[in-house]
């Protein structure tokens, strides 16, 4: 097992290796690199004193190992657009992301869960056949055009809930939160709501399909004739087995939903780091984002890791030995 | 037979509809197990054995349905009741061992859990209490080390091992009946025999009744009273095991008898095993009369005609044509 | 087709569960109408919409239904701010979500069954290299990966041809981020396919790797390799219509679906609810019947695959 864990933890550390080379890639090769920094009246002069500064005059091997001890220094340059340290826009647009991150992928995996047992345990229902219906419908329904019909019906019509921005915030021990403040509340509801609801159908169906699939394995049948209680048969063996091909699963929606943070940001004028790259990537703002993949992918890369960790809890198969069994 | 008998399975018919048609794997099927009687079923996959299994504890999978018969246990009717009223008769008076215990257990679970749920569900006692019995049950079913081993889970023990727990599981809610379906098929040859004595001892202690459901012959031979044998989903022939075994009178019987090789005089038989001819009907082309006419090697006319009904003959009871008129 | 073999395909295993499913008979219906409308569109559109000299700006906001103030034309679905007429914008726009969704998928599965196959037949290292790629690149979600590249590329066009570029480069962002699907199912295929005698076979009789691939290990792959990419054309044009929606997509210019979007949804709060509601509907019904004909396909080709 530790050797699994270990094994794990490299393969991590490679992803990273990559995606840090991707970002330092495009830091180096994306434009010009002193025009972009220097502007376009520079020097000979100005440009030799840079190349001494940054050192791009040095092999590309020296020049990656240094982009990689800065970024672990916290330090990702200048954005090109306005000057400002990259790592100073994305601590202070940091905390809005995460709080609506965790804040939709509660709301997803709760009720993702809870339909998805529910539609399997009564497979045949009428309000079950009505859910799973609806439920494609908002897997071909784009996040973009959830939130807008949110808007248009809370925001606009119904004028109950705010369409954009976090609303108040206050600051708990450097940390800005928008969840302390009654309209900082009302403002997450309709972002957490549009970027949950894909991932919600998303659980629920794998949910559903995978407690069905164990509903069918003999060791239900056995727990049904050695007379268990219906209760203890489904919540106390099948949703266990369920979960745990369901765990990865929702590790990777995670991540989804970071990235689709992205798309909930921008709708809903959300101040948090995906609006902050979308931006970038409209100016082509390389240093925001060449760190904001970095950032993105450290996060996945824990996240995975975590996800593993995981399993081993759950499975006992694997916590002796880690190969088999995955 | 007795009308006192523990188990009684009276014309139990079971359908599956589908779209090519209603199939019928049990059909008419009739029997009584008694107390302490180890009772085997026999037939090829298919004859519908674990069917009948199924039926009498109200475990078939939808579509398939009772669709006529009765299932009565100790003189109460079983084969009617719902979902809520079979919970207290599965586990805690008919207990149940499957064919593969790789699958049987919940892989999430430590064993000691499982049995102690299952004591809990049936007998009206406290986690310590039933923790307790749970020890017993292992150390009863002859697992070394029992009390270390309650906290394993079921991937750390072997299949002969395993199949020891079903077995302690099945027997936890002292029930009065076991259904033991292809217990030994999916083990090694060298636990096979082992597992059986297991069985057969803790029924006898406890005079319990068992079907065991083979296709084994063998098995038959080491471990039952009485044998009904099974055919396209029909009783075939119901007798004592050594009668059967000896002097079986339905030529499906013979084949089968015939089919396995004897012990005894293997090292000198140069001849082959007999072997029936051709296959099972399907259970959408069942031929008319006796199903077993097609591959009779004592056909007669009637036998495409008409269905044999079960008839005493001697020890056992048969359903063939061959002999009937004359005693008649 | 002769007459025959159009009445055997039409007797096919596929065709048969096709006529007994509405969904799937509407949904075809649905999605052919609509396909058949976008290729038309030059022909469909009652107006030409992004050709500024054929512009009324007097019939801006025109409600659907009425006629404009300027030019006195009758615009079933509205005009916008500019006085574009909305049906046409619509028509031209599901014309160029189509065109970028197909042509992403086709750049997908090309990318996908080749390495897929490759790295089936070859095994060793060959395998291990391309299927960590897969691996790594199905950490990041498709549309940070095609936003990523969609950067990168716009980067490293010109300033004055980014806009001109714009659909190849959604078309290429797109594409690239949806390979992994398609070479993991070739790939697993083709280890079980070339493991069988008669590939091992046309091996030992030295049939070129490249003929083995094409003739014996390709056509066993095809029908969950259309399942995919039916299902990866639904994704391709939610991932189009946002990536447009979010601006780093189809310009206002060359507006695709996502774009229509975007610019009605300044729109939503004034009132003039038809400039993005007519649009979303669109992308929606377009959307909904691939899906539904994924998810019937995949029910049909192979209930295994999830």
């Amino acid at each position: 097992m530790f050797a699994y864990i270990i094994r794990r933890f490299f393969q991590g550390a490679l992803v990273l290796g990559i995606v840090g080379f991707i970002a330092f890639s495009m830091f180096r090769f994306i434009g010009d690199p002193y025009e972009n920094i220097l502007g376009q009246d520079a020097t000979v002069l100005d440009r030799q004193a840079l190349e001494e500064r940054l050192g791009l005059n040095k092999p590309i091997a020296i020049q990656y190992l240094k982009f990689l001890g800065n970024a672990m220094q916290g330090e990702f340059g200048v954005s090109y657009r306005n000057g400002i340290p990259v790592s100073e826009m994305i601590a202070q647009r940091l905390p809005a992301t995460i709080e609506l991150a965790i804040v939709s992928a509660l709301f997803a995996l709760f009720l993702g869960v809870l339909l998805g047992v529910y539609t399997a345990i009564n497979r045949d229902g009428f309000l079950a056949n009505f859910i799973m219906t609806t439920s494609l419908i908002g897997v071909s329904l784009p996040t973009f055009l959830i939130g807008i019909l949110l808007i248009w019906v809370f925001a606009v019509e119904l004028n109950v809930l705010p369409s954009f921005g976090r609303g108040e915030t206050v600051e708990i021990w450097g940390w800005k939160t928008g969840l302390a403040t009654a309209s900082g509340l009302k403002s997450i509801i309709l972002p957490a709501i549009t970027l949950g609801l894909y991932q919600m159908t998303l659980v629920m169906r794998l949910v559903r399909s995978e407690m069905l699939e164990v509903l069918r394995t003999d060791y239900i049948r056995f727990a049904r004739a050695r007379g268990l209680t219906r209760r203890a048969i489904n919540f106390g063996h099948a949703l266990k087995n369920t979960l745990l091909p369901v765990i990865t699963i929702i590790g990777i929606q995670l991540g989804q939903i970071i990235a689709f943070a992205i798309i909930t940001e921008t709708v809903f004028q959300w101040p948090g780091v995906g609006l902050l790259f979308i931006n970038a990537v409209n100016f082509v703002d390389v240093p925001i984002m060449a760190t904001y993949l970095l950032l993105v992918g450290s996060l996945f890369v824990v996240i995975n890791l975590v996800v593993d960790l995981l399993y081993v809890v759950i499975d006992p198969r694997l916590r002796l030995d880690g190969t088999e069994a995955r | 037979m007795t009308t006192n008998a523990l188990l009684e399975v009276n014309n139990l018919t079971v359908e599956i509809p589908t779209r090519r048609g209603t199939l019928i794997p049990v059909n008419e099927v009739s029997f009584n197990i008694d107390r302490g009687e180890i009772v085997g079923v026999v037939g090829e996959s298919g004859a519908g054995k674990s069917i009948t299994g199924s039926a009498i504890i109200g475990l078939l999978d939808p579509p398939a349905r009772i669709a006529g018969g009765s299932v009565t246990l100790q003189g109460k009717l079983i084969s009617d009741m719902n979902e809520n009223q079979l919970r207290d008769i599965r586990g805690k008076r008919i207990g149940t061992v499957f064919q593969d215990p790789l699958t049987s257990l919940d892989p999430l679970m430590s064993i000691g859990n499982q049995l102690s749920e299952t004591a809990m569900a049936h007998l009206n006692i406290g986690r310590d209490q039933a923790r307790e019995k749970a020890l017993q049950a292992l150390i009863d079913v002859g697992i070394p080390a029992a009390e270390s081993r309650l906290d394993a889970y079921p991937h750390e023990f072997s299949g002969g091992m395993r199949q020891r727990v079903v077995i302690a599981l099945a027997l936890i809610g002292d029930p009065e009946l076991i259904i033991a379906d292809e217990p030994t098929t999916a083990l090694d040859v060298s636990v096979q025999a082992q597992v059986l004595m297991l069985l057969k001892r803790l029924c006898k202690e406890r005079n319990t009744g068992v079907m065991l459901i083979t296709h084994d012959m063998g098995v038959i031979a080491e471990t039952t009273d009485r044998v009904v044998v099974l055919y396209a989903g029909r009783v075939a022939e119901i007798g004592d095991t050594r009668q059967v075994l000896t002097a079986a009178i339905h030529p499906y019987t013979q084949g089968l008898v015939g089919a396995t090789p004897n012990p005894t005089n293997l090292a000198n038989s140069q001849e082959r095993l007999n072997q029936i001819p051709g296959t099972m009907p399907g259970l959408l082309s069942m031929p008319a009369g006796c199903p077993f006419h097609p591959r009779c090697s004592e056909v007669m006319e009637v036998c495409k005609t008409t269905l044999p009904t079960l008839s005493q003959r001697e020890n056992s009871t048969i359903a063939c044509h061959l002999g009937a008129e004359a005693k008649t | 087709m002769s007459d025959s073999r159009w009445l055997r395909w039409w007797q096919s295993d596929v065709m048969w569960s096709w006529r007994r499913s509405p969904v799937a008979i509407v949904s075809t219906a649905v999605f052919f109408a609509l396909a058949f409308a976008a290729i038309f569109a030059p022909l469909v559109a009652p107006y030409t919409p992004f050709d500024p000299s054929s512009l009324n700006l007097m019939d801006g906001f025109t409600a659907p239904g009425e006629t404009g103030m300027g030019s006195g034309n009758k615009y079933w679905l509205g005009t916008d701010d500019q006085g574009r007429d909305i049906f046409s914008a619509i028509l031209y726009g599901m014309r160029l979500s189509l065109f970028i969704g197909v042509m992403a998928v086709t750049l997908a599965a090309i990318l996908g069954i080749s390495l897929g196959l490759i790295a089936g037949y070859f095994g060793g290292w060959i395998d291990a290299v391309i299927m960590r790629i897969a691996d790594i690149q199905l950490t990041f979600p498709s549309i940070l990966v095609a936003m990523l590249i969609f950067g990168v590329a716009r980067g490293l066009t010109p300033p004055e041809l980014r806009d001109q570029m714009a659909v190849w480069v959604l078309i290429i962002s797109i594409g690239l981020s949806d390979w992994v699907q398609f070479a993991r199912t070739v790939r697993s295929s083709a280890m079980v396919e070339s493991r069988k005698e008669y590939v091992q076979a046309a091996r030992l009789i030295g049939r070129s790797p490249m003929i083995i691939l094409r003739k014996h290990l390709l056509p066993n792959v095809m029908s969950p390799v259309l399942v995919i990419a039916t299902i990866s054309l639904a994704l391709a044009i939610i991932l189009e219509a946002t990536l447009s929606f979010l601006g780093v997509g189809a310009p206002p210019t060359k507006p695709s679906l996502g774009t229509l979007i975007r610019i009605g949804q300044d729109f939503l709060f004034a009132g003039e609810w038809w400039i993005i509601l007519f649009p979303s509907l669109t992308l929606l019904v377009l959307a909904l019947s691939v899906n539904l004909l994924g998810d019937w396909l995949r029910d049909v080709l192979n209930p295994k695959l999830r």
